[in-house]
C-alpha cells in the first residue's frame, strides 16, 4: 500500500539525511519526497510517499520519525481528506501534423505549454498523481522524449469529515 | 599568555575561544571525567583541557575510550564523555556509538573535524562523520559557530540522558574551537521536536490492573529499562504485592534480586528452562523496559502464545514492534510502577503457577558436568560469585563467557552488570571495566572476557596499569572463539572454520610486561587459591583460566525455534 506522511522539521543541515536513513534502514521504499520551506523561515515541510506492506509498517515508520529531535511534527495523512498535488514537465515529440491534436489533449487536463521547438513541446501539468499518470499515458503514443515529476506535496484540508479518519498512534 | 589575550573584553561581553567555551559548558554539566585520545583536529580542545580541571583518561585506542565511557555511563546513569580526533579518531569510535545506541547508553561524544574552510575537500584526516554516525546516534551536531557551544552541549546532555538514553555526537571543526565568541552563560533549552517525558496513561494502568486480577499465570519480563529508570525497588514491591514471578532479559539482570523467591531466571536463547517455559505458558505478560529482542523471544510465532501482553516502555517505537500488544503503556518504568503500586486491586491467584515454575527450576536447573581434571568455565563463574558474594560489578564481551557469566553469576544488586547486549561487541568488557571502576572506585570490578575478545582491546591494560585500577581480569581461555566454535559444531557439521586460536601469546607474560600481576590456572584447586588471592590484592590481577575447549553453553534455543523447544536442558 501507499502511505503519505507529512513532516514539519527544523530547517537544519543533516535533517533530510536522518529522515531518508530511517527509511533505508528498514528497507521501505520512498516513492517520492518533496522538501520546501513552510510559512515559518526556520521550519521546512516535507511530504513523503512511501510504499509499505501494511498499516503496522506505516505506524512503525511514523513513530520512528517522531523520535527524531529535529522533526517537530509527523502526520500520517494516508486516509485523511487531503489536498495533494504534483507537477510534471513532459517533453513530447510534436510534428506539425500532430501538434494540434496534442493541444486538444492539454486543455481538458488544464495543462499548459511552456516551451515550443521545431519538433517538440514541453507541457506543464499539475494535479493529483492519478491525473498526471492519465495524462502521461495519453501523450505516450506521440513519443515522450523526457519526463520530470516533482513528487507529491500535500496537506490536510481545512475541514475534516469526522468519518474515515483513523487514530494515529498510542502516544 | 595567549589565553588572556583571547579572553579580552569586547564591550561588556566576555570573549572566549570556542574550546574554552566548550570546557565551561562541560563543567556546567558537572562532567567528572573525559575518556579520549588527542590528535590534530582536537589540538585546540586539548589545549583548553590542559588546565580546565576536568580529569581525562588517555585510552590506548579510541574504541577503548568509548567503551570505557559506556562502562562509566552504565554504572552512574550519567552520560559518558568522549573526545576523539577527526578522521580515523572518529571512525574508531563507530562501534561504540552503535553499541550505545542499541543498548540505550547515554554518551556525549566530541569529535574533531577539519576546519570549515576545507570541509568536503578530502582534507588530511577528514571523514564525513555526521554522515557516518547519523544512523547510530540518537542525535548529532556539527558546530557552525563557536557561540553555539553552550546551547549544543546543554542540549546534547539533555538528549543523551532523557527519555530512552543514547549517544549524542558533536562534530567540532578545528576553527570553531579556535575562534572567539561572546559567551552566553545559560542558554535556554528549546527543542520543540523532542518530548521525552510521557506520563503513563491512567486508563491503561487501570486496564492492566484488571488483567492482573483475572490472571492465573501472570509473568513480569524485566529489561534494562528497570535499571535505567532506577525502578528496582518499585519492581520488587510490585512483584511482591501482586505475587507475580519475574524473568529477566540479559541486560535486565540485577533489576530483581536473583535470590528472591519470585525470581525465575534469565529467559531467552540461553535462558533457564523455567523462565522460557514461563514465557511460553503465561496468560498475562507484563514487559517492563525490554524490547522483545530476537535473542529473547526466539521464533515470534511461538512467543507467549497464550498471553495478553502489556508493555511498559519509554520509547513508543518499541511497543508493538515485534509482539502484538494489548495494553501499551508509554512512559518511565518507575513512574508506571508507582502508579501500579498505588492501585488497590485484588492480586493475581498465582500460587499454583509459582509452584509450577519452582518445580521446573528444581527439575531442570542450570547444570554442568565435572569430568576429569579439566577446568569447567561454569565452575570459574560460580567460584567468582562465591568469592564476591554476588556483589561485584561484572563486565563482559559477547559470547560463551558472557552467557556463562549471565547464567552463573547470580546478580543480587542493580547496576552491577555491564555487557554488550544488542550489538554483541567483542572487546567491550576490558575497557568497560575501566569506566566502571572510575565510576565506583570502592567497588570490586571484574572483567570477564574470552581469549578472543580480550585480544581485541587488550591495549587498554596500559590504562589499568597506569592508573593502578584494582580490576580483576578473568580470561575464560578455551583457545577458541567459543560461541562461533559451538555453532560450527552444532549447525555446520563440526567444520571449525577459523574459530580455533592455536597460536596465543602468554597472557601472563603479557600482563607482566604491563606490570600487572597474572596467573595461569589449570585446576579447580588452583582456581580456588588464585581467585581468593586476587581479591585480597588491591591492584589489578589477570587470571588466565585454561578451560575445556569443547564445553558448550546450554540450554539453548536454536535459531528459528520457539522458546518451548529448548535443547540441552
Amino acid at each position: 500500500m501507499k502511505g503519505i506522511i507529512t513532516l514539519t522539521v527544523m530547517n537544519r543541515p543533516g535533517v533530510l539525511n536522518r529522515i531518508t536513513n530511517l527509511f533505508s534502514k528498514r528497507s521501505y521504499n520512498i516513492e517520492s519526497i518533496t522538501v520546501g520551506s513552510s510559512e515559518q523561515p526556520e521550519i521546512s515541510r516535507i511530504t513523503v510517499v512511501v510504499q509499505v506492506e501494511n498499516d503496522k509498517e506505516l505506524e512503525q515508520i511514523t513513530k520512528q520519525l517522531n523520535k527524531q529531535i529535529d522533526i517537530i511534527k509527523v502526520m500520517d495523512i494516508t486516509d485523511q481528506a487531503i489536498v495533494a498535488r504534483e507537477l510534471a514537465l513532459v517533453k513530447v515529440s510534436a510534428s506539425t501534423q500532430t501538434r494540434s491534436e496534442i493541444y486538444s489533449l492539454i486543455e481538458p487536463f488544464r495543462g499548459s505549454v511552456v516551451d515550443i521547438s521545431r519538433d517538440s513541446l514541453i507541457i506543464q501539468i499539475t494535479g493529483e498523481t492519478e491525473k498526471i499518470e492519465a495524462f502521461i499515458e495519453l501523450l505516450r503514443p506521440y513519443g515522450i522524449k523526457e519526463l520530470a515529476r516533482t513528487g507529491t506535496t500535500a496537506f490536510l484540508r481545512g475541514t475534516q469529515k469526522s468519518q474515515g479518519s483513523k487514530s494515529l498512534s498510542i502516544v | 599568555m595567549q589565553k588572556t589575550a583571547l579572553a579580552e573584553r569586547k564591550g561588556e561581553a566576555l570573549m572566549k575561544s570556542g574550546a574554552d567555551i566548550l570546557m565551561d559548558s562541560l563543567k556546567r554539566e558537572n562532567v567528572e571525567v573525559i575518556f579520549g585520545y588527542p590528535g590534530g583536529a582536537v589540538l585546540p580542545i586539548y589545549d583548553s583541557l590542559y588546565n580546565a580541571g576536568i580529569p581525562h583518561i588517555l585510552a590506548r585506542h579510541e574504541q577503548g575510550a568509548i567503551h570505557a565511557a559506556e562502562g562509566y555511563a552504565r554504572i552512574t546513569g550519567k552520560p559518558g564523555v568522549v573526545i576523539a580526533t577527526s578522521g580515523p579518531g572518529a571512525t574508531n569510535i563507530v562501534t561504540g556509538l552503535a553499541d550505545a545506541l542499541i543498548d540505550s547508553i547515554p554518551l556525549v561524544v566530541l569529535t574533531g573535524q577539519v576546519a570549515t574552510g576545507v570541509i568536503g575537500t578530502d582534507a588530511f584526516q577528514e571523514a564525513d562523520v555526521l554522515g557516518i554516525t547519523t544512523p547510530i546516534t540518537k542525535h548529532n551536531y556539527q558546530v557552525r559557530n563557536p557561540k553555539d557551544f553552550p546551547r549544543i552541549i546543554k542540549e546534547a546532555f539533555y538528549i543523551a540522558s532523557s527519555g530512552r538514553p543514547g549517544p549524542v555526537l558533536i562534530d567540532v571543526p578545528k576553527d570553531m574551537a579556535v575562534l572567539s565568541a561572546e559567551v552566553d552563560e545559560d542558554p535556554v533549552l528549546n527543542l520543540p521536536g523532542y518530548q521525552p517525558k510521557l506520563t503513563p496513561n491512567y486508563l491503561q494502568i487501570k486496564k492492566l490492573c484488571e488483567e492482573i486480577t483475572k490472571a492465573k499465570r501472570p509473568l513480569i519480563l524485566a529489561g534494562a529499562g528497570v535499571l535505567i529508570s532506577k525502578a528496582h525497588e518499585e519492581l520488587k514491591s510490585f512483584a511482591e504485592k501482586q505475587q507475580i514471578p519475574v524473568v529477566h532479559t540479559l541486560l535486565g539482570l540485577g533489576g530483581f534480586p536473583a535470590e528472591h523467591p519470585l525470581f525465575i531466571g534469565m529467559a531467552g536463547m540461553h535462558g533457564v528452562y523455567a523462565a522460557n517455559m514461563a514465557l511460553s505458558n503465561c496468560d498475562l505478560l507484563i514487559n517492563i523496559g525490554a524490547r522483545f529482542d530476537d535473542r529473547l523471544t526466539g521464533n515470534l510465532k511461538d512467543f507467549a502464545p497464550l498471553a495478553t501482553v502489556a508493555h511498559i516502555d519509554i520509547d513508543p517505537v518499541e511497543i508493538g514492534k515485534n509482539v502484538p500488544t494489548k495494553i501499551p503503556i508509554v512512559g518511565d518504568a518507575k513512574e508506571a510502577l508507582d502508579m501500579l503500586n498505588e492501585q488497590d486491586q485484588e492480586k493475581a491467584e498465582s500460587e499454583e503457577w509459582i509452584r509450577q515454575l519452582h518445580q521446573w527450576n528444581k527439575e531442570f536447573p542450570l547444570r554442568y558436568e565435572q569430568k576429569g581434571d579439566s577446568l569447567k568455565p561454569q565452575f570459574v563463574l560460580e567460584l567468582l560469585h562465591k568469592e564476591t558474594k554476588g556483589e561485584a560489578i561484572i563486565t563482559t564481551d559477547v559470547g560463551q563467557h558472557q552467557m556463562w557469566a549471565a547464567q552463573f553469576y547470580r546478580f543480587n544488586k542493580p547496576h552491577a552488570w555491564v555487557t554488550s547486549g544488542g550489538l554483541g561487541t567483542m572487546g567491550f568488557g576490558l575497557p568497560a571495566a575501566i569506566g566502571a571502576q572510575l565510576a565506583k572506585p570502592e567497588a570490586k570490578v571484574v572483567s570477564v572476557v574470552g581469549d578472543g575478545g580480550f585480544q581485541m582491546t587488550l591495549q587498554e591494560l596500559g590504562v589499568i596499569a597506569e592508573l593502578k585500577l584494582p580490576i580483576k581480569i578473568i580470561i575464560i581461555n578455551n583457545h577458541a572463539l567459543g560461541m562461533v566454535r559451538q555453532w560450527q559444531q552444532t549447525f555446520y557439521n563440526e567444520r571449525y572454520s577459523h574459530s580455533l586460536l592455536h597460536s596465543q601469546p602468554s597472557f601472563v607474560k603479557l600482563a607482566e610486561a604491563y606490570g600487572i600481576k597474572a596467573f595461569q590456572i589449570h585446576t579447580e584447586q588452583e582456581a580456588r587459591d588464585k581467585m581468593k588471592e586476587a581479591f585480597t590484592l588491591n591492584e589489578p590481577v589477570l587470571l588466565d583460566f585454561r578451560v575445556l575447549q569443547e564445553e558448550n553453553v546450554y540450554p539453548m534455543v536454536a535459531p528459528g525455534k520457539g522458546l518451548h523447544e529448548m535443547e540441552g536442558v
